[in-house]
């Protein structure tokens, strides 16, 4: 009994540490080949720069003040993006999760215009708002709605029926019943559509910024492919690389907080 | 298997000493604010689904704090019967009343599936069984006592997702019993279960009846566990009680014993009979 009890307890001591390092093998290996091919010759500096290179145009675009000031553009946009399209979805979602009604009212035209790609829009918008803030701030914002309007929606179609009726003979009020039963079942389903729609956010706004911006990251790379600086485009799309790591990792954190009831989530 | 052995062990030693019975009464008789079961009174009860008809007129009488179980074939309207006592469902025809007026709280039901809240910790799905009182200053305090009665006062900061299917069970029980019904419906509550946290189970029951006398339906299609539980068993067959028989057996029952073998194997017989006539089987 106690060498089963003392077997987990010992494995869960000495396996984490590596297991954080083990993800970062494959990238720091491939930077260590790049480096070494690039100054061995074998990848001409007008091709791809070496990764030192990379970084020292990224101290100097930092002593500048260039790179915190676009991150910093590229950064509002995309959760002020997040936050409105999020927020419609998230609200349509529950409504025609909950409301008969109000599903066979919008739904059919949600399902319409979810079938455009929405960068197949930035042309009108462009014409609709010029390359000012909100053309970027729509577009993020129509790109993240669908994700988190389908998982929610159905996150709270498929919760357990029999939990609904268990709550209801245990005389919970609708509120109650959304607040203990309905939103916590449907919370992992969310989850899902918010990862999802992270991944699109930076897409779309990568896309947006290249094509009609006067800041942010995808402006600075665009820029620089102006005059030539190959160092500081690489730069930018290492940093969007990071960004996106950057934005799924919070989402699992806030996944491994509020879902630390479910299975999958629990330590052993 | 170790897992029900080990919860089976100290339900054993609460159950199994001699005279738990009395010791159970006289606990009753000394505090007079424990509440009592509710008489039960069904007449002519009438259900369809669309064009099937699956209760025929149903005429019942359970005095209070009676243990009824209810067995039958499966589709012989049993579940349906249980549904409409515990308010679950409209029926067509007929009546059913306690005789007084009832709270929601006064009627409860356990269900095979434990119908837990995944999400909440143990002792919260506890408070969730005190309806209107959840959220009240002692509403912690009295799901602790309803997880103390089920012996699973250890696991008040569990998950769910770590009990075992017997103890999931156990707390559905403590869910049903924390606002101290004086109905309690069980429909098939222990059908999911292996057969000893099973017997262990069936012994909580008697226990948890015994102690808080509410009056019990039991619905199942064990008639091991009917004869061994109830005071009474009611055999459904299409749609109407065919058999009433009283079960005039001492508390507690051995499991196995001759007179316990007997009147299942005639109650079988009387079920199989029923399966014939119909040529259903």
């Amino acid at each position: 009994m106690s060498l089963i009890d003392s077997l987990p307890r010992v494995r869960a001591l000495r396996l984490p540490r590596p297991d954080g390092l083990i993800q970062w093998i494959l990238p720091l290996a491939i930077i260590l080949v790049w480096q070494a091919a690039c100054v061995g010759g074998l990848l001409s500096s007008r091709v791809l720069p070496a990764p030192s290179d990379v970084a020292l145009a990224g101290w100097k675009l930092l002593l500048s003040g260039e790179l915190i000031r676009n991150i910093g553009v590229s950064f509002w946009r995309a959760s002020v993006g997040f936050a409105i399209g999020g927020g419609i979805g998230f609200s349509f979602g529950l409504a025609n999760g909950l409301s008969q009604l109000s599903n066979k009212l919008t739904d059919t035209t949600l399902q319409m215009v979810r079938n455009i790609p929405h960068l197949a829009l930035i042309p009108l918008v462009i014409l609709w708002f010029g390359i000012d803030e909100s053309a970027k701030l729509f577009l993020v914002a129509l790109g993240v709605f669908f994700p988190i309007y389908l998982n929610t929606l159905h996150g709270i179609r498929t919760v357990d029926p029999q939990l609904i009726e268990m709550g209801r003979i245990y005389g919970m009020s609708n509120s109650e019943l959304f607040r203990r039963v309905i939103f916590p079942g449907a919370l992992p389903s969310i989850f899902v559509g918010v990862r999802f729609a992270l991944g699109i956010m930076w897409l779309t706004l990568i896309v947006a910024e290249t094509i009609a911006a006067s800041s942010g990251l995808g402006y600075m790379a665009m820029q620089a492919r102006e005059f030539m600086l190959i160092d500081v485009v690489v730069l930018s799309i290492l940093i969007y690389a990071l960004l996106g790591k950057l934005a799924d990792s919070a989402a699992r954190v806030l996944e491994r907080l509020t879902l630390s009831w479910h299975p999958a989530f629990q330590k052993h | 298997m170790q897992e029900a052995l080990r919860f089976l062990q100290p339900d054993a030693e609460a159950v199994d000493s001699a005279g738990y019975i009395e010791q159970a009464r006289q606990a009753r008789r000394g505090s007079a604010v424990l509440p009592r079961g509710l008489a039960l009174t069904i007449r002519g009860l009438r259900k369809s689904f669309g064009n099937n008809e699956v209760l025929r007129g149903i005429d019942l009488h359970v005095p209070a704090g009676q243990f009824v179980a209810v067995v039958g074939r499966s589709g012989c309207g049993k579940s349906t019967l249980l549904r409409l006592i515990a308010g679950l469902d409209t029926f067509d025809a007929g009546s059913i009343s306690f005789g007084e007026e009832t709270r929601a709280e006064d009627v409860r039901v356990m269900f095979q599936e434990p119908r837990l809240l995944p999400w909440a910790r143990v002792l919260s799905n506890v408070e969730v069984g005190l309806g209107r009182d959840r959220g009240s200053a002692g509403a912690g305090a009295r799901a602790e006592t309803a997880l103390a009665e089920v012996g699973l006062d250890d696991k008040r900061d569990h998950w769910p997702a770590v009990l075992s299917g017997g103890q999931k069970q156990r707390v559905a029980l403590a869910r049903a019993l924390v606002s101290h019904p004086r109905v309690l419906a069980f429909d098939e509550p222990l059908g999911a279960l292996d057969a000893l946290t099973r017997i262990s189970m069936q012994r909580l029951l008697e226990r948890v009846w015994h102690d808080q006398a509410f009056t019990a339906i039991l619905v199942t299609h064990d008639v091991a566990e009917a004869v061994a539980l109830a005071d009474r068993v009611l055999v459904i067959e299409d749609g109407r009680i065919a058999h009433d028989i009283d079960v005039h057996l001492l508390r507690p029952r051995r499991r196995g014993a001759a007179e316990l073998a007997a009147l299942e194997g005639q109650i079988l017989q009387t079920l199989l009979e029923g399966a014939d006539d119909t040529s259903d089987l």
